[in-house]
Order: structure tokens, then C-alpha cells, then sequence
């Protein structure tokens, strides 16, 4: 397989992000090249078929915010990309009562109305408002961060923009923003509304990958994320990928391929070469070089620093701000295989709510004491759950008449008191499925498979580190230019010629491919 | 009741969420089931949708001359089909002109069926003067149902109980649903896998109960038109009256159009006998057609672009549009799109349209008019080759 030709760029890792920066690059017409470790492309934006007949979304199971330009400069719907709407979401409470957002605004509004005629009002005002937000935020997800204490001009144009962009707000919506971008997500709502169970469903969205429970300041903002997929309305970048996760992964791998990139998968690199403090190239794992003018990194800052690099190639601070970047997996994952679909209490039988979300959210209370046993090194006992049943939206995901059901879990800390084994893993298991049986009796009987996955799985399975599945925590001082150090926002690093391009790097989080985007923009700028 | 209900209706009506329904050919049928097509239309890319499409005009033309017969009246070569082929094709009136458009099934020696869009029993009396044929109108006594998604093979093996891969792109088999005997033909109105359902209308219920039963594990889902019209778009399928008009319903000269001009110049067989319009057909051929009609893809930037210039994201058509809209290039006005929606699988927003003569070349830059916040602006766009999707499956 060696090629005899120098390549232009190697990506190291073919997740998401670095298959973004691949097409890119070789659409400018780069020879590019992308190291897998695993047999198969993705990260974890995988498909697996884990039990015969029957395809997991191993870890990552919904589209959110997949960038529009991506989708269109990589033409990824010939390449198989199809995202089906994923419209309700259903909360059953303890009391067995339920709360309901459907697809159409009149009916969640009258499902509102049940709870509380004041919230029904107040929700489309809110919804105005955070549209008004989302409208403000949703540039800065494309933009390369501005260093803000930079005096390079470019930095200070942009900075600049970004100044009027906000001031051109206006007061409210200004202060709005500095609320959202502060507050917890809890309090944030609770300016807002007075029903818990909805309060509840919403702020557990903003805990999806933090070590922070819904009263935490800092969590209110990620309540923009849905309403920034609204905003991308009809343009639909916020679903279920038909063939799940994975297929998204495949349609940018099969257009980067179109291009004239190469991936290789079953080719882990063990680390890159420095000479003078420029990057020429990668070492595998069995010790093949493959020389590049450029070498991007696809994986968390932990793995593009601390194991690909030598220390002594790194500034010092560089190094002590990678070194304390905060990763702090704290959630999991079950995926089964179902003979039949469970019927939950609080909406008996099978119906158009199991197309949609069930998330396991009943109380503010509910979620935020799911966050105390995490606090404390334990797995929640009752945790947050959000449940979708890919073979409803996809019947293709499993054999005729049978389900599969992905549930993201939180909390499962990565640094779990006496660690990880396989019996607490089954433990950790086990409050799931007991969890959800609460809420569906009967549905325990209806498993054919279980697959249970920790943070430390997905760290041994993908290589994200303390398995955080977003490269670490979207936490407000690791964000922006902050991300995923000071002064290295720009998805360039102290080593010349080793950029990164994983959700490591600003934007981050979910299957955005912003981050890959953006490295790409910057490399292709910087003349490589 | 002065609009009449398909022999689906106990069925369709039972499933409106919306009381969402369209008048097509004197019935009503569900625009759509949900409150939204929008699931509706994935359905028909991902999984497999259902429609009633019993409102079709249907005729059954028999005897030693029903193929002369219908060699006369339509521009495809009948005579050349086989038993179990369909042919999709249009007719003329004598002076070329489209009066409408449908598909005819060889069901056996001297026995085909007619699906048309209008009433047309008139028209092909008129064309059967001397000839040994007999023309019936069979619409109401039959039931019609189009399956059409990737799973639609998967879930019709099931129901007939019997293999249908063997069954070809546009041909058709007997098969027995639920017991109940049926047609079915690998034809339909979306350009992807799909087959459409002919059946006896007093059994209608029983097969649509089927067939739902045995499609439950394979996702299928009842849909309507508006699901159906995104679909059509996509697949670059004509609508009459929508993006052409019957030479018989035209006041003007103008609003007529050939063949050739809404690109089926493919279905036109001018090797066989005479045949109406044929004389006007060979000149119109060899002189190029004036229009071409074609698919044009709008440019996001610039869609982008023009709303962002008053504040809003874009806004896109969800519902297909069937409304006449005015192409331009370099400023002057080159032809007009009928029929455009946003395309929810290709995430491009798309218009068939009719181009002047060299305009309608496929990459040519043309700019298409929006209404923007009341305002009226050109969006860019490119035209683009039909279809606009075209998935191996249709005729895997």
C-alpha cells in the first residue's frame, strides 16, 4: 500500500471531523491521506451490526446540527446522506402523567396548556427569544475563533464584526444572551416557566456531555442548540441519519473518496514526526513512516499532544493547559435489540411516540440528584435517559417486525469509584433497563440483546479520551477561543505543520463537522 | 355527496389527522394523513408509502384491432410491446400537440389497459372509426393503489406471497393479495422502487388491509399528495395542467406543447404507421423544438444572500409550488418554471421548467424569480438534466 508519492496532508483518525477536513482538502486538490486505527471509518459516528440482524448507533445516535455548507460543499446526500425527521419527544412523569412536544406547534402547545395555560403563552415568546439567540450565536459557529488578545489585524477585524454582530442586538436581547451564556439552565428557566416536568426535559438537553447537573451555572446556553437547528428549519440538520450515525460518517468518507482521498482503516499511528519543529509525517503502529507536508490531527487535544508528540517539541504552558483540559466523561450508552417495542404507562400501547424521543427527565429534582451520585464517583441510580427507537424512524435497522432501542444515559462518570469492571458495567446496566421498566413494565422481558457501554469503553473503543464524546467538556472556558487552548484556537499548533481538527477545536460537540470545516479552511489558508 | 370517494375512503378517511384532502378527477383523496407530509415523504425515499391513486381514468381496449387502435391515437410503438409490458407515453391531437399523458399495459393479445389523466373515451372513439375494437371505461369498477420506496418489493413479495424480482421496470404480473386477484405493475409517480396495485374496486378493502398488515415491519406509510407531488418533482415526472396543458383544454395557440418541447422525444416512435400528430412530429423534429423542458436547481448562496439582506434565514418552499414562475438570463425573461419545492432528500431547492431553445442546456446559468418579504428578486440557479434524483433501485 505505500505510496511512493508524498502526500500533502494525512489525517490522523477518520471520525466525523477528520473525513470533513479530508473531502476538503482534496477537493482543493491536496493528495490526502486518512489513518483509521479502527476497521472502519467514523469514530463514534459508527453503525454496527452487534447482534446478528439487528445495526447499533454505538455511541452518537442523532444528527444535530450537521452544518448546512458541509452537507451542500460535499454534495452528501449523493453520497447517501438522509436525514429522517425525529419530531416528538414524550416525558413520562412519576405520577403517570407525561409530557409531550410534538412535530406541530399548535398540538405541544395545547399539550402545554394542560400543564400550565400560563407556560402554554409563555413558550412561544420563549421560543421567539431564543430564536432571536440562536440568530446571534449561530455565526460564530463557522467562524475561526479571533484571538481577543491579539493585535494581528485579522483578529482584531474580527473581533471588531463580532463587537457590532452583538451590540446590534439591542439591549434586551443582549442581556438575554449574557444571561443564557451564564446562568444555569435550571434558573434560566425558571424566569420563564413553571412546569417542572418541561423544565426538566429541557435543561437535561444542556447537561449532554458535562460533568454539570441542570442547576450548574454555564449549562443555560446549550438550550440554544435545538433552537439553532431550527433555524436551519426546512434545511433539516438535525435528525435520524437513515442507517443510522455511521451512515452519516460513510456518505462524507464516500464524497472525501470521490475527491481522490485515500483512507486506510486498520492503520493506527503511533505517533507524528517533528523535525526542527515542523511536522513531516506520521510513524504506524508497525512502524511504517508516511512522510505528508502537512499532518492534521483528527483526535482530542490529549491524544494530538500528550501521546503523538513529544513533550519536549511543546512549549511548557502549551503542555500545562492540554494537561488540564477537562474531558470527565460522564455519560453512557445502552443499545438493545428488541423482540417488541415497550408500552410505557404514561402513554399505553405502540404509537407515533415511539418515533419520536422518550426522555427520561420527569423532575428538575429527577435530574439534578442523577447528577449528586455522579458527583460523588457513583453511576446515577435513576438516571437521565433519552431514548429513541432507530427502527421506527429506520425500519432497516433491524430484522422485520423487531426494534432496536439506543438510550444515551447520563450520569456514568469516567472516574467511577474503585473503577470500571465488567460487573459494574452490568450494574450500570442494570439501573438502565430497571429505570426504564419503571416507566414501561413488561419492557425488560422484550430484550434479546444488551450492549452496555461506559465512558471507559468508548475510550478503549474510539480513543476519546476519558471517553468524552464531545473531546472534551463544552464547558464556557472550553469554548470558543479557549478551545482547546489559549492562543491555539485557530486549529494550528506550536508545532508547524500539525494542525487539529476534531471537536477538540471551536466549534465542537455532536455531528457538526464544523470543527473539520474550519481546519480544512485554515490549512488550505495557510498555503499547505 | 357531489364529490365522489374512492373504494379506499372507509380507509383514507379513518387516517386523516388534518381532514387534509384534494380533489383529483371528481374524488377527493388525502393531500396528507398527518398534520405534516413531511414524514409522508421520507417514507417514499426511505421505507415505502401508500397511495390511493383509484381517481386515474382507466380504460380496457379489446379486440383483433386494439393495438392498431391505440397505435393511432398515441406516439410510443404499441404494436412492438410484449404481453406483461407497460409503456408510459403521450398523445397528440393531429397537429402534434400534447392532449395528455398515461401508461398502457399489454395484458394480453389484444387486450390492454389505458390509464390517462382526463377523460379520454371520446378521443379514442373517434379514433376507432373501421376498426374491430372495443373501448370500455373501467375507472370506477377499478381500485388502484401505488407502493412505491425501497421497501416496496419487500413488502409486496410478502403480501403476494410470491418472488418479484423477476418483475422488470415497467412490466406487470397477476398475483393474488389476500386471495383477492390483482395487477400489479413495477410502474409509479416517483421515479424510485415502486409498483402500482390494479384490483377489482368492490376488494379494494381488503387488499389496502392487507397490505398495511404485512408493510407494518417494512415502515409503511399511507401518504398523500402533497408527499407525492416532492416526489414527482424530484423524479422530473410531468403533471398536466400543472406543467402542461391538454392541447384540448388550451385557448391559445401558445399554450400548447409538443412532445419533443416537454421532453419526451424519446416516446416518440417515428418509425411506425401513421399516427396523430405524425406528420407535424417528423418537421417539429427536424427542425429542433422551440422549448426545452428541464430541471433548474437554485443556487443557496444566492437564496442565502437575498434574504439575509432583510434579516431572515431563507425560507423554503416545504410544499411543492404549481404556480408559473419567470425564468430569466442576462436580464430578459428565457422561459418559466411550473412546478418547485424544496427537496427534502437532496437538500436543494428545485423547479422543472420550460427554457428557450439553447437556455435549457444543462449547466446554463439562469436566474429564477422569488418573492422575498413581498419583494420581488432572482435567485441564481442552474439548469440541471432530469432527474434531479434517480436512484439505481427504480429499475434495479
Amino acid at each position: 500500500m505505500a505510496s511512493p508519492r508524498t502526500y500533502d496532508a494525512i489525517i490522523i483518525g477518520g471520525g466525523h471531523n477528520g473525513l470533513v477536513t479530508a473531502a476538503y482538502l482534496a477537493r482543493a486538490g491536496k493528495k490526502v491521506v486518512v489513518l483509521e486505527k479502527r476497521p472502519r471509518v467514523g469514530g463514534a459516528a459508527v453503525t454496527e451490526e452487534v447482534f446478528p440482524g439487528f445495526k447499533f448507533t454505538m455511541f452518537s445516535y442523532v444528527v444535530s446540527l450537521l452544518r448546512p455548507e458541509i452537507i451542500r460543499d460535499l454534495d452528501l446526500p449523493r453520497h447517501g446522506l438522509h436525514v429522517l425527521p425525529l419530531e416528538s419527544t414524550v416525558t413520562p412523569m412519576e405520577n403517570g402523567d407525561y409530557f409531550a412536544a410534538w412535530g406541530d406547534h399548535d398540538e405541544t402547545r395545547r399539550e402545554l396548556y394542560r400543564h400550565s395555560p400560563r407556560d402554554a403563552e409563555a413558550y412561544d415568546e420563549y421560543g421567539r427569544l431564543m430564536h432571536f439567540m440562536a440568530q446571534a450565536v449561530k455565526p460564530i459557529l463557522s467562524m475561526v475563533p479571533p484571538d481577543p488578545t491579539s493585535f494581528d489585524p485579522r483578529d482584531l477585524l474580527a473581533l471588531l464584526r463580532l463587537g457590532k454582530h452583538f451590540r446590534g442586538l439591542g439591549a434586551e436581547r443582549l442581556h438575554a444572551l449574557m444571561k443564557l451564556m451564564t446562568m444555569s439552565s435550571a434558573d434560566f428557566l425558571d424566569e420563564w416557566f413553571e412546569t417542572d416536568v418541561l423544565k426538566a426535559t429541557k435543561s437535561a438537553s444542556g447537561i449532554i456531555g458535562t460533568f454539570l447537573g441542570p442547576r450548574s451555572p454555564g449549562t443555560a446556553y446549550v438550550l440554544l442548540h435545538h433552537y439553532m437547528g431550527e433555524l436551519d428549519g426546512v434545511f433539516r440538520a438535525w435528525g435520524f441519519a437513515k442507517g443510522g450515525t455511521g451512515a452519516v460518517s460513510e456518505s462524507i468518507a464516500s464524497a472525501a473518496r470521490g475527491f481522490g482521498a485515500e483512507i486506510r482503516c486498520d492503520a493506527p499511528v503511533a505517533r507524528v514526526l517533528v523535525k526542527g519543529g515542523r511536522a513531516t509525517g506520521v510513524a504506524l503502529e508497525n512502524g511504517d513512516e508516511i512522510a505528508a507536508k502537512v499532518v492534521v490531527s483528527g483526535l482530542d487535544p490529549r491524544r494530538s499532544f500528550l501521546d503523538l508528540i513529544e513533550e519536549k517539541d511543546l512549549p511548557g504552558d502549551f503542555v500545562a493547559d492540554i494537561k488540564r483540559f477537562k474531558f470527565r466523561g460522564s455519560s453512557g450508552k445502552v443499545n438493545l435489540a428488541l423482540d417488541a417495542l415497550p408500552s410505557f404507562t404514561c402513554m399505553p400501547g405502540i404509537g407515533r411516540q415511539h418515533r419520536g424521543a422518550f426522555s427520561i427527565s420527569p423532575s428538575l429534582e429527577y435530574v439534578e440528584r442523577a447528577y449528586d451520585d455522579a458527583k460523588y464517583g457513583e453511576f446515577s441510580r435513576r438516571p437521565y435517559m433519552d431514548i429513541v427507537f432507530p427502527s421506527m424512524i429506520d425500519p432497516g435497522m433491524a430484522p422485520p417486525g423487531k426494534h432496536v432501542m439506543s438510550i444515551f444515559v447520563q450520569y456514568a462518570p469516567y472516574n467511577l469509584n474503585g473503577g470500571w469492571t465488567d460487573a459494574k458495567r452490568e450494574a450500570f446496566g442494570d439501573a438502565v433497563v430497571n429505570t426504564v421498566e419503571g416507566f414501561a413494565p413488561g419492557f425488560k422481558s422484550r430484550i434479546l440483546h444488551r450492549q452496555v457501554i461506559t465512558p471507559l469503553d468508548i475510550e478503549r473503543i474510539t480513543g476519546l479520551s476519558e471517553g468524552n464524546i464531545f473531546q472534551g467538556e463544552l464547558a464556557l472556558h472550553q469554548l470558543f477561543f479557549m478551545r482547546p487552548a489559549a492562543g491555539w484556537a485557530k486549529f494550528r499548533t506550536p508545532v508547524r505543520a500539525y494542525y487539529q481538527c476534531g471537536a477538540g477545536t471551536h466549534p465542537g460537540g455532536g455531528i457538526m463537522g464544523a470543527s473539520g470545516r474550519l481546519a480544512a479552511l485554515a490549512i488550505l489558508g495557510d498555503g499547505a | 355527496m357531489t364529490l365522489r370517494q374512492t373504494p379506499f375512503h372507509p380507509r383514507t378517511a379513518a387516517l386523516s389527522e388534518g381532514q387534509a384532502w384534494r380533489r383529483w378527477a371528481g374524488y377527493v383523496v388525502a393531500s396528507a394523513y398527518e398534520l405534516s407530509h413531511d414524514r409522508e415523504y421520507h417514507a417514499i425515499r426511505s421505507s415505502a408509502a401508500l397511495f390511493d391513486v383509484s381517481p386515474l381514468y382507466k380504460y380496457l381496449i379489446t379486440g383483433r384491432d386494439a393495438a392498431r387502435l391505440l397505435d393511432r391515437v398515441v406516439t410510443r410503438d404499441v404494436g412492438k410491446a410484449k404481453v406483461g409490458q407497460v409503456l408510459y407515453t403521450p398523445w397528440c391531437d393531429p397537429e402534434g400537440k400534447v392532449i395528455d399523458d398515461g401508461t398502457i399495459s399489454v395484458l394480453a393479445d389484444g387486450r390492454y389497459r389505458m390509464t390517462a389523466a382526463d377523460p379520454n373515451l371520446r378521443w379514442l372513439h373517434l379514433n376507432a372509426a373501421g376498426l374491430d375494437v372495443a373501448i370500455e371505461e373501467v375507472s370506477e369498477q377499478t381500485a388502484a393503489l401505488s407502493l412505491q420506496g425501497p421497501n416496496a418489493r419487500a413488502i409486496l413479495q410478502n403480501a403476494a406471497q410470491r418472488d418479484l424480482a423477476s418483475l422488470k421496470y415497467f412490466h406487470h404480473t397477476e398475483a393474488k393479495i389476500g386471495g383477492i386477484p390483482v395487477t400489479i405493475s413495477r410502474t409509479g409517480y416517483t421515479g424510485d422502487l415502486g409498483y402500482e396495485i390494479w384490483l377489482d374496486a368492490a376488494q379494494a378493502l381488503p387488499v389496502w388491509d392487507a397490505l398495511i398488515e404485512t408493510g407494518m415491519p417494512y415502515g409503511i406509510t399511507p401518504a398523500g399528495m402533497l408527499a407525492l407531488d416532492v416526489a414527482r418533482i424530484e423524479a422530473g415526472l410531468l403533471l398536466i395542467e400543472v406543467d402542461y396543458f391538454s392541447s384540448k383544454h388550451a385557448l391559445i395557440e401558445a399554450q400548447k406543447s409538443s412532445p419533443f418541447e416537454l421532453g419526451l422525444g424519446w416516446t416518440v416512435a417515428l418509425g411506425k404507421d401513421a399516427f396523430n400528430g405524425k406528420p407535424a412530429l417528423v418537421q417539429e423534429k427536424a427542425r429542433g423544438p422551440a422549448w426545452q423542458f428541464t430541471g433548474i436547481a437554485v443556487d443557496w448562496d444566492s437564496l442565502e444572500r437575498l434574504y439575509a439582506a432583510v434579516g431572515l434565514p431563507p425560507r423554503l418552499p416545504t410544499q411543492a409550488w404549481r404556480t408559473s414562475v419567470p425564468v430569466y438570463s442576462g436580464g430578459q425573461q428565457v422561459g418559466y418554471a411550473t412546478s418547485g419545492g424544496w427537496s427534502p432528500l437532496l437538500k436543494q431547492y428545485i423547479a422543472l421548467a420550460h427554457l428557450e431553445g439553447t437556455f435549457g442546456t444543462p449547466g446554463t446559468a439562469v436566474e429564477m424569480e422569488i418573492t422575498v418579504e413581498h419583494h420581488r428578486k432572482r435567485a441564481a440557479a442552474r439548469v440541471t438534466k432530469l432527474p434531479f434524483f434517480n436512484p439505481d433501485r427504480k429499475r434495479a
